[in-house]
Protein backbone atom coordinates (compact mmCIF):
# COMPACT_ATOMS: atom_id res chain seq x y z
CA UNK A 1 0.00 0.00 0.00
CA UNK A 2 1.04 3.22 -0.95
CA UNK A 3 0.75 5.97 2.21
CA UNK A 4 1.90 9.92 2.13
CA UNK A 5 3.30 8.95 -1.48
CA UNK A 6 5.86 5.49 0.09
CA UNK A 7 4.89 2.08 -0.51
CA UNK A 8 4.70 0.08 2.89
CA UNK A 9 4.14 -3.32 3.22
CA UNK A 10 0.56 -4.65 4.66
CA UNK A 11 0.86 -6.05 8.13
CA UNK A 12 1.44 -10.04 8.35
CA UNK A 13 -1.94 -10.28 10.78
CA UNK A 14 -5.31 -9.84 8.94
CA UNK A 15 -6.59 -8.60 12.40
CA UNK A 16 -4.92 -5.66 12.39
CA UNK A 17 -6.85 -2.66 11.90
CA UNK A 18 -5.75 0.45 9.68
CA UNK A 19 -5.80 2.37 12.00
CA UNK A 20 -3.44 0.69 14.19
CA UNK A 21 -1.32 0.15 11.43
CA UNK A 22 -0.94 3.75 10.60
CA UNK A 23 -0.27 4.34 14.10
CA UNK A 24 1.73 1.41 15.53
CA UNK A 25 3.63 0.25 12.80
CA UNK A 26 4.38 2.90 10.49
CA UNK A 27 4.19 6.03 13.22
CA UNK A 28 2.05 7.97 11.74
CA UNK A 29 0.20 8.85 15.13
CA UNK A 30 -1.23 11.99 13.66
CA UNK A 31 -4.14 9.36 12.99
CA UNK A 32 -6.11 9.83 16.55
CA UNK A 33 -8.31 6.88 17.63
CA UNK A 34 -11.37 8.23 19.57
CA UNK A 35 -14.26 5.26 19.50
CA UNK A 36 -13.05 2.46 17.67
CA UNK A 37 -16.09 1.54 16.08
CA UNK A 38 -16.83 4.56 13.35
CA UNK A 39 -18.55 7.07 15.81
CA UNK A 40 -16.65 9.65 16.42
CA UNK A 41 -14.56 10.39 13.04
CA UNK A 42 -11.06 10.84 14.73
CA UNK A 43 -9.83 8.08 12.22
CA UNK A 44 -10.48 9.62 9.69
CA UNK A 45 -8.09 8.90 6.05
CA UNK A 46 -8.14 9.38 2.42
CA UNK A 47 -8.46 6.02 0.57
CA UNK A 48 -7.97 6.36 -3.32
CA UNK A 49 -8.91 10.01 -2.22
CA UNK A 50 -11.82 9.57 -0.32
CA UNK A 51 -12.39 9.88 3.36
CA UNK A 52 -12.87 6.57 5.22
CA UNK A 53 -12.80 5.68 9.03
CA UNK A 54 -9.50 3.68 9.58
CA UNK A 55 -10.92 2.00 12.79
CA UNK A 56 -13.42 0.58 10.14
CA UNK A 57 -10.89 -1.01 7.74
CA UNK A 58 -8.59 -4.24 7.97
CA UNK A 59 -5.16 -2.98 7.35
CA UNK A 60 -4.72 -5.84 4.63
CA UNK A 61 -7.90 -4.32 2.71
CA UNK A 62 -5.51 -1.42 1.98
CA UNK A 63 -3.71 -3.12 0.38
CA UNK A 64 -2.81 -1.75 -3.38
CA UNK A 65 -4.64 0.94 -2.57
CA UNK A 66 -3.51 4.86 -2.19
CA UNK A 67 -3.88 6.25 1.68
CA UNK A 68 -3.14 9.87 2.52
CA UNK A 69 -3.20 10.65 6.46
CA UNK A 70 -2.97 13.90 7.87
CA UNK A 71 0.66 14.15 7.56
CA UNK A 72 0.68 13.79 3.89
CA UNK A 73 -1.36 16.66 3.27
CA UNK A 74 1.31 19.45 3.56
CA UNK A 75 5.27 18.60 3.88
CA UNK A 76 6.89 19.87 7.16
CA UNK A 77 8.64 22.81 5.71
CA UNK A 78 6.14 23.94 3.31
CA UNK A 79 3.07 25.89 3.25
CA UNK A 80 -0.54 24.49 4.96
CA UNK A 81 -2.55 23.28 3.49
CA UNK A 82 -5.75 24.88 2.78
CA UNK A 83 -7.83 23.08 4.85
CA UNK A 84 -5.14 23.38 7.97
CA UNK A 85 -4.73 26.91 6.93
CA UNK A 86 -8.07 27.61 7.42
CA UNK A 87 -8.77 25.70 10.51
CA UNK A 88 -5.93 27.38 11.83
CA UNK A 89 -7.24 31.12 10.58
CA UNK A 90 -10.39 30.30 12.50
CA UNK A 91 -9.75 28.81 15.26
CA UNK A 92 -11.16 25.53 14.43
CA UNK A 93 -9.64 23.24 17.26
CA UNK A 94 -9.39 23.79 20.96
CA UNK A 95 -7.63 20.59 22.17
CA UNK A 96 -6.89 18.95 19.00
CA UNK A 97 -7.79 15.58 18.99
CA UNK A 98 -10.56 15.81 16.88
CA UNK A 99 -8.69 18.02 14.16
CA UNK A 100 -6.94 15.27 12.24
CA UNK A 101 -10.11 13.49 11.10
CA UNK A 102 -11.79 16.57 10.76
CA UNK A 103 -8.90 18.01 8.17
CA UNK A 104 -9.73 15.12 6.13
CA UNK A 105 -12.91 14.90 6.24
CA UNK A 106 -13.19 18.38 5.28
CA UNK A 107 -10.62 17.82 2.25
CA UNK A 108 -12.89 14.95 1.50
CA UNK A 109 -15.93 17.27 1.28
CA UNK A 110 -14.09 19.99 -0.74
CA UNK A 111 -13.62 17.70 -3.34
CA UNK A 112 -17.28 17.08 -3.48
CA UNK A 113 -18.54 20.38 -3.23
CA UNK A 114 -15.88 22.94 -3.89
CA UNK A 115 -17.99 25.61 -3.27
CA UNK A 116 -20.59 24.21 -0.31
CA UNK A 117 -23.78 25.70 0.47
CA UNK A 118 -24.21 26.04 4.76
CA UNK A 119 -26.37 23.00 4.33
CA UNK A 120 -23.46 20.70 2.59
CA UNK A 121 -20.79 22.34 5.27
CA UNK A 122 -22.76 20.96 8.52
CA UNK A 123 -23.80 17.37 5.92
CA UNK A 124 -19.98 17.17 5.69
CA UNK A 125 -19.27 17.52 9.13
CA UNK A 126 -21.69 15.83 10.50
CA UNK A 127 -19.94 12.69 11.03
CA UNK A 128 -16.94 14.00 13.31
CA UNK A 129 -17.20 14.89 16.96
CA UNK A 130 -15.97 17.50 18.44
CA UNK A 131 -16.09 18.24 22.21
CA UNK A 132 -14.43 21.62 22.60
CA UNK A 133 -15.60 24.15 19.69
CA UNK A 134 -19.30 24.03 19.34
CA UNK A 135 -18.93 23.55 15.64
CA UNK A 136 -19.63 27.36 14.93
CA UNK A 137 -15.69 28.17 14.06
CA UNK A 138 -15.03 24.78 12.56
CA UNK A 139 -17.81 25.72 10.13
CA UNK A 140 -16.28 28.69 9.36
CA UNK A 141 -13.17 27.17 8.52
CA UNK A 142 -14.78 25.15 6.13
CA UNK A 143 -15.88 28.31 4.31
CA UNK A 144 -12.63 29.30 4.51
CA UNK A 145 -11.03 26.65 3.47
CA UNK A 146 -13.31 26.43 0.22
CA UNK A 147 -11.90 30.06 0.16
CA UNK A 148 -8.85 29.35 0.13
CA UNK A 149 -8.19 26.21 -1.83
CA UNK A 150 -8.87 27.26 -5.28
CA UNK A 151 -5.62 29.00 -5.59
CA UNK A 152 -3.84 29.66 -1.85
CA UNK A 153 -2.93 32.93 -1.25
CA UNK A 154 0.99 32.39 -1.46
CA UNK A 155 3.19 34.17 1.24
CA UNK A 156 0.28 35.14 3.82
CA UNK A 157 0.49 33.29 6.55
CA UNK A 158 3.70 30.90 5.09
CA UNK A 159 5.31 30.13 8.58
CA UNK A 160 2.72 29.98 10.81
CA UNK A 161 1.52 26.77 10.69
CA UNK A 162 3.01 25.68 13.93
CA UNK A 163 0.09 26.52 15.80
CA UNK A 164 -1.67 23.56 13.74
CA UNK A 165 0.88 21.36 14.58
CA UNK A 166 0.66 21.40 18.31
CA UNK A 167 -2.50 19.24 18.98
CA UNK A 168 -0.45 16.70 16.77
CA UNK A 169 2.64 16.51 18.30
CA UNK B 1 0.64 1.08 27.31
CA UNK B 2 4.71 0.66 26.51
CA UNK B 3 5.11 2.98 23.81
CA UNK B 4 6.35 2.47 20.54
CA UNK B 5 5.83 -0.51 18.24
CA UNK B 6 3.29 -3.44 19.57
CA UNK B 7 0.76 -6.17 18.43
CA UNK B 8 -2.67 -5.35 19.54
CA UNK B 9 -5.27 -6.27 17.28
CA UNK B 10 -9.50 -5.62 18.49
CA UNK B 11 -11.02 -8.10 16.34
CA UNK B 12 -11.60 -11.77 17.78
CA UNK B 13 -9.44 -14.41 15.86
CA UNK B 14 -10.72 -15.24 12.25
CA UNK B 15 -8.61 -16.40 9.17
CA UNK B 16 -9.12 -14.05 6.15
CA UNK B 17 -9.67 -14.99 2.80
CA UNK B 18 -9.87 -12.82 -0.46
CA UNK B 19 -11.46 -14.49 -3.35
CA UNK B 20 -10.90 -12.93 -6.61
CA UNK B 21 -14.24 -14.05 -8.46
CA UNK B 22 -17.71 -14.05 -7.22
CA UNK B 23 -17.36 -18.76 -8.04
CA UNK B 24 -14.13 -18.65 -5.77
CA UNK B 25 -16.11 -16.56 -3.23
CA UNK B 26 -19.04 -18.72 -3.21
CA UNK B 27 -17.11 -21.63 -3.01
CA UNK B 28 -15.41 -20.92 0.04
CA UNK B 29 -19.08 -19.94 1.48
CA UNK B 30 -20.13 -23.74 0.33
CA UNK B 31 -17.02 -24.83 1.81
CA UNK B 32 -16.22 -23.28 5.10
CA UNK B 33 -18.05 -23.55 8.40
CA UNK B 34 -19.04 -20.18 10.35
CA UNK B 35 -17.84 -17.56 7.43
CA UNK B 36 -18.97 -14.20 7.17
CA UNK B 37 -19.11 -11.82 4.18
CA UNK B 38 -16.70 -8.45 4.43
CA UNK B 39 -18.01 -5.86 1.55
CA UNK B 40 -18.04 -2.09 2.87
CA UNK B 41 -17.58 -3.31 6.72
CA UNK B 42 -19.12 -0.50 8.44
CA UNK B 43 -21.74 -2.51 10.62
CA UNK B 44 -19.61 -6.11 9.72
CA UNK B 45 -15.80 -4.51 11.23
CA UNK B 46 -17.58 -2.30 14.61
CA UNK B 47 -19.26 -6.07 15.81
CA UNK B 48 -16.03 -7.45 15.36
CA UNK B 49 -14.19 -4.71 17.53
CA UNK B 50 -16.50 -4.96 20.11
CA UNK B 51 -16.47 -9.01 20.08
CA UNK B 52 -19.94 -9.16 19.61
CA UNK B 53 -19.44 -11.04 16.14
CA UNK B 54 -16.77 -13.69 16.06
CA UNK B 55 -16.80 -15.54 12.74
CA UNK B 56 -14.19 -18.19 12.27
CA UNK B 57 -13.70 -17.14 8.36
CA UNK B 58 -13.94 -13.29 7.02
CA UNK B 59 -14.72 -13.85 3.61
CA UNK B 60 -13.64 -10.54 2.01
CA UNK B 61 -15.52 -9.59 -1.58
CA UNK B 62 -13.56 -6.36 -1.84
CA UNK B 63 -10.93 -8.21 -4.61
CA UNK B 64 -14.14 -9.27 -6.81
CA UNK B 65 -13.59 -7.48 -10.23
CA UNK B 66 -16.77 -6.09 -11.84
CA UNK B 67 -19.04 -6.44 -9.04
CA UNK B 68 -19.50 -2.89 -8.39
CA UNK B 69 -21.97 -1.54 -11.10
CA UNK B 70 -25.37 0.67 -11.41
CA UNK B 71 -27.43 -0.48 -13.85
CA UNK B 72 -31.21 -0.46 -15.31
CA UNK B 73 -32.87 -3.43 -15.69
CA UNK B 74 -36.92 -4.64 -16.11
CA UNK B 75 -37.91 -0.65 -15.58
CA UNK B 76 -35.67 -0.54 -12.55
CA UNK B 77 -31.95 -0.19 -11.00
CA UNK B 78 -29.92 -2.66 -10.07
CA UNK B 79 -27.29 -2.61 -7.86
CA UNK B 80 -24.51 -4.63 -7.46
CA UNK B 81 -22.70 -6.30 -3.94
CA UNK B 82 -19.83 -3.55 -4.38
CA UNK B 83 -21.88 -0.86 -4.87
CA UNK B 84 -20.95 1.96 -1.97
CA UNK B 85 -23.78 4.18 -0.65
CA UNK B 86 -21.85 7.08 -2.02
CA UNK B 87 -21.57 5.17 -5.61
CA UNK B 88 -25.47 5.53 -5.21
CA UNK B 89 -26.13 8.98 -3.75
CA UNK B 90 -24.33 10.29 -6.88
CA UNK B 91 -26.10 8.29 -9.12
CA UNK B 92 -27.70 9.74 -12.54
CA UNK B 93 -29.29 6.64 -12.90
CA UNK B 94 -30.77 5.76 -9.55
CA UNK B 95 -31.48 10.04 -9.57
CA UNK B 96 -33.69 9.40 -12.63
CA UNK B 97 -35.03 5.61 -12.07
CA UNK B 98 -35.55 5.35 -8.44
CA UNK B 99 -34.73 8.81 -6.70
CA UNK B 100 -36.52 7.25 -3.96
CA UNK B 101 -33.69 5.51 -3.45
CA UNK B 102 -31.17 8.71 -4.00
CA UNK B 103 -33.62 10.29 -1.42
CA UNK B 104 -33.06 7.25 1.10
CA UNK B 105 -29.45 6.66 1.00
CA UNK B 106 -28.44 10.14 2.20
CA UNK B 107 -30.63 9.23 5.04
CA UNK B 108 -27.40 6.74 5.75
CA UNK B 109 -24.93 7.26 8.71
CA UNK B 110 -22.56 10.11 7.34
CA UNK B 111 -20.85 10.43 4.09
CA UNK B 112 -17.62 9.15 5.39
CA UNK B 113 -19.60 6.40 6.28
CA UNK B 114 -21.35 6.11 2.88
CA UNK B 115 -18.21 6.23 0.98
CA UNK B 116 -16.96 2.81 2.56
CA UNK B 117 -20.49 0.91 3.27
CA UNK B 118 -22.76 -1.13 0.39
CA UNK B 119 -26.25 -0.80 -0.30
CA UNK B 120 -26.12 -4.92 -0.48
CA UNK B 121 -24.21 -4.73 2.97
CA UNK B 122 -27.01 -3.08 4.40
CA UNK B 123 -29.70 -5.39 2.97
CA UNK B 124 -27.67 -8.36 4.12
CA UNK B 125 -27.50 -7.16 7.56
CA UNK B 126 -30.73 -6.53 8.05
CA UNK B 127 -31.12 -3.84 10.70
CA UNK B 128 -34.76 -3.24 11.57
CA UNK B 129 -33.75 0.16 11.86
CA UNK B 130 -31.76 0.95 9.01
CA UNK B 131 -33.47 2.70 5.79
CA UNK B 132 -32.94 0.89 2.69
CA UNK B 133 -34.38 -2.49 3.56
CA UNK B 134 -37.54 -0.61 4.12
CA UNK B 135 -37.37 0.84 0.89
CA UNK B 136 -37.15 -2.45 -1.06
CA UNK B 137 -40.04 -3.18 1.00
CA UNK B 138 -42.16 -0.84 -0.29
CA UNK B 139 -40.91 -0.60 -3.79
CA UNK B 140 -41.43 -4.37 -3.91
CA UNK B 141 -37.53 -4.79 -4.91
CA UNK B 142 -35.40 -8.33 -4.98
CA UNK B 143 -32.32 -9.13 -4.11
CA UNK B 144 -30.26 -12.01 -6.02
CA UNK B 145 -28.07 -14.67 -4.47
CA UNK B 146 -25.67 -17.01 -5.54
CA UNK B 147 -23.88 -19.97 -4.28
CA UNK B 148 -22.58 -23.23 -6.21
CA UNK B 149 -26.15 -24.03 -5.68
CA UNK B 150 -26.67 -22.04 -7.96
CA UNK B 151 -28.64 -18.40 -8.47
CA UNK B 152 -32.11 -17.61 -7.28
CA UNK B 153 -34.28 -14.06 -6.35
CA UNK B 154 -35.69 -13.25 -3.19
CA UNK B 155 -38.30 -11.07 -2.63
CA UNK B 156 -37.73 -8.09 -0.01
CA UNK B 157 -41.42 -9.87 1.58
CA UNK B 158 -39.32 -12.67 2.14
CA UNK B 159 -35.63 -11.50 2.84
CA UNK B 160 -36.15 -9.93 6.58
CA UNK B 161 -37.04 -12.28 8.87
CA UNK B 162 -35.86 -11.09 12.18
CA UNK B 163 -33.86 -8.65 13.51
CA UNK B 164 -30.81 -8.86 11.76
CA UNK B 165 -31.56 -11.80 9.78
CA UNK B 166 -32.46 -12.44 6.37
CA UNK B 167 -33.82 -15.41 3.93
CA UNK B 168 -29.84 -15.56 2.70
CA UNK B 169 -28.61 -19.22 3.87
CA UNK B 170 -24.76 -19.73 4.65
CA UNK B 171 -23.57 -20.42 1.86
CA UNK B 172 -25.02 -17.46 -0.35
CA UNK B 173 -23.68 -14.32 -1.58
CA UNK B 174 -25.99 -11.37 -1.95
CA UNK B 175 -24.37 -10.19 -5.61
CA UNK B 176 -27.45 -7.54 -6.54
CA UNK B 177 -30.37 -5.61 -5.36
CA UNK B 178 -32.96 -4.82 -7.51
CA UNK B 179 -35.22 -1.86 -6.71
CA UNK B 180 -38.66 -0.95 -9.44
CA UNK B 181 -38.66 2.61 -10.88
CA UNK B 182 -40.08 4.47 -7.57
CA UNK B 183 -43.71 5.98 -8.73
CA UNK B 184 -44.34 9.25 -8.27
CA UNK B 185 -45.56 10.40 -4.63
CA UNK B 186 -42.60 8.51 -3.36
CA UNK B 187 -41.16 9.72 0.15
CA UNK B 188 -39.38 8.75 3.71
CA UNK B 189 -39.44 10.22 6.38
CA UNK B 190 -37.57 9.76 10.01
CA UNK B 191 -36.74 10.94 12.90
CA UNK B 192 -33.15 10.15 14.88
CA UNK B 193 -32.03 11.89 18.04
CA UNK B 194 -28.70 12.81 16.40
CA UNK B 195 -28.01 13.47 12.57
CA UNK B 196 -26.95 10.57 10.97
CA UNK B 197 -28.53 8.00 13.31
CA UNK B 198 -30.38 4.67 12.86
CA UNK B 199 -34.09 6.17 13.29
CA UNK B 200 -36.43 6.05 16.43
CA UNK B 201 -38.55 5.56 13.70
CA UNK B 202 -39.06 5.98 10.37
CA UNK B 203 -41.63 5.73 7.14
CA UNK B 204 -41.27 4.88 3.07
CA UNK B 205 -44.04 6.23 0.89
CA UNK B 206 -43.99 4.18 -2.87
CA UNK B 207 -47.13 5.08 -4.66
CA UNK B 208 -49.72 4.14 -2.15
CA UNK B 209 -47.81 1.54 -0.26
CA UNK B 210 -46.12 2.13 3.21
CA UNK B 211 -43.08 0.40 4.98
CA UNK B 212 -41.96 1.42 8.54
CA UNK B 213 -38.76 0.76 9.75
CA UNK B 214 -37.56 0.88 13.50
CA UNK B 215 -40.37 -0.19 15.05
CA UNK B 216 -40.89 -3.91 14.36
CA UNK B 217 -38.06 -6.84 14.51
CA UNK B 218 -37.66 -6.56 10.77
CA UNK B 219 -39.47 -3.44 8.05
CA UNK B 220 -42.62 -4.21 7.77
CA UNK B 221 -45.60 -3.09 5.54
CA UNK B 222 -48.50 -0.88 7.05
CA UNK B 223 -51.99 0.25 5.96
CA UNK B 224 -51.50 3.96 5.68
CA UNK B 225 -54.86 4.79 7.01
CA UNK B 226 -54.08 2.85 9.94
CA UNK B 227 -50.23 2.39 10.36
CA UNK B 228 -49.87 2.03 13.93
CA UNK B 229 -52.51 -1.49 13.82
CA UNK B 230 -50.77 -4.49 14.90
CA UNK B 231 -47.02 -2.81 15.71
CA UNK B 232 -45.76 -3.43 19.13
CA UNK B 233 -42.40 -1.19 19.18
CA UNK B 234 -39.74 -2.24 21.70
CA UNK B 235 -39.02 0.66 24.06
CA UNK B 236 -34.82 1.91 24.84
CA UNK B 237 -33.56 4.57 26.38
CA UNK B 238 -34.32 7.10 23.57
CA UNK B 239 -37.75 6.15 22.91
CA UNK B 240 -40.86 4.21 24.67
CA UNK B 241 -43.08 2.12 22.87
CA UNK B 242 -45.69 4.68 22.96
CA UNK B 243 -43.48 7.88 21.01
CA UNK B 244 -42.48 5.19 18.73
CA UNK B 245 -45.88 4.94 17.71
CA UNK B 246 -46.65 8.69 17.65
CA UNK B 247 -44.17 8.80 15.43
CA UNK B 248 -45.08 6.20 13.03
CA UNK B 249 -48.88 8.58 13.04
CA UNK B 250 -46.84 12.21 12.49
CA UNK B 251 -44.73 10.32 9.74
CA UNK B 252 -47.39 8.45 8.07
CA UNK B 253 -49.65 11.69 8.22
CA UNK B 254 -46.99 13.71 6.96
CA UNK B 255 -45.83 11.38 3.88
CA UNK B 256 -49.98 11.31 2.73
CA UNK B 257 -50.63 14.54 3.02
CA UNK B 258 -48.78 16.02 0.09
Amino acid sequence: MKVNGVMHQAPGDPRRLLSDHLRHDLGLTGTHVGCEHGVCGCCTVLFDGAPIRSCLMLAVQAEGHELTTIEGLAATDAPLHPVQQAFHECHGLQCGFCTPGFVMSVVGLLRDHPDPTPEQVDEGISGNLCRCTGYASIRRAVIRAAELAPSPRRGEGRGEGRAVEGPNR
Amino acid sequence: MPRGRDHRVKPPPFEYHAPGSINEAVALLASLNDAKVLAGGQSLVPLLNFRLARPAHIVDINRIPNLDRIYERDGGVAVQALVRHAGVEDSEVVARVCPLLSAAVRLVAHRVIRNRGTLCGSLAHADPAAELPAVLLALGGHVVARSTRGERTIPAADLFTSVMQSALAQDELLVEAWFPASPKGSAIAEESRRHGDFALAGAVRAGDRLALFGVAPTPVLADPKNPTHGLQPSGDLEATPEFRLHLVQVLTDRLFAA
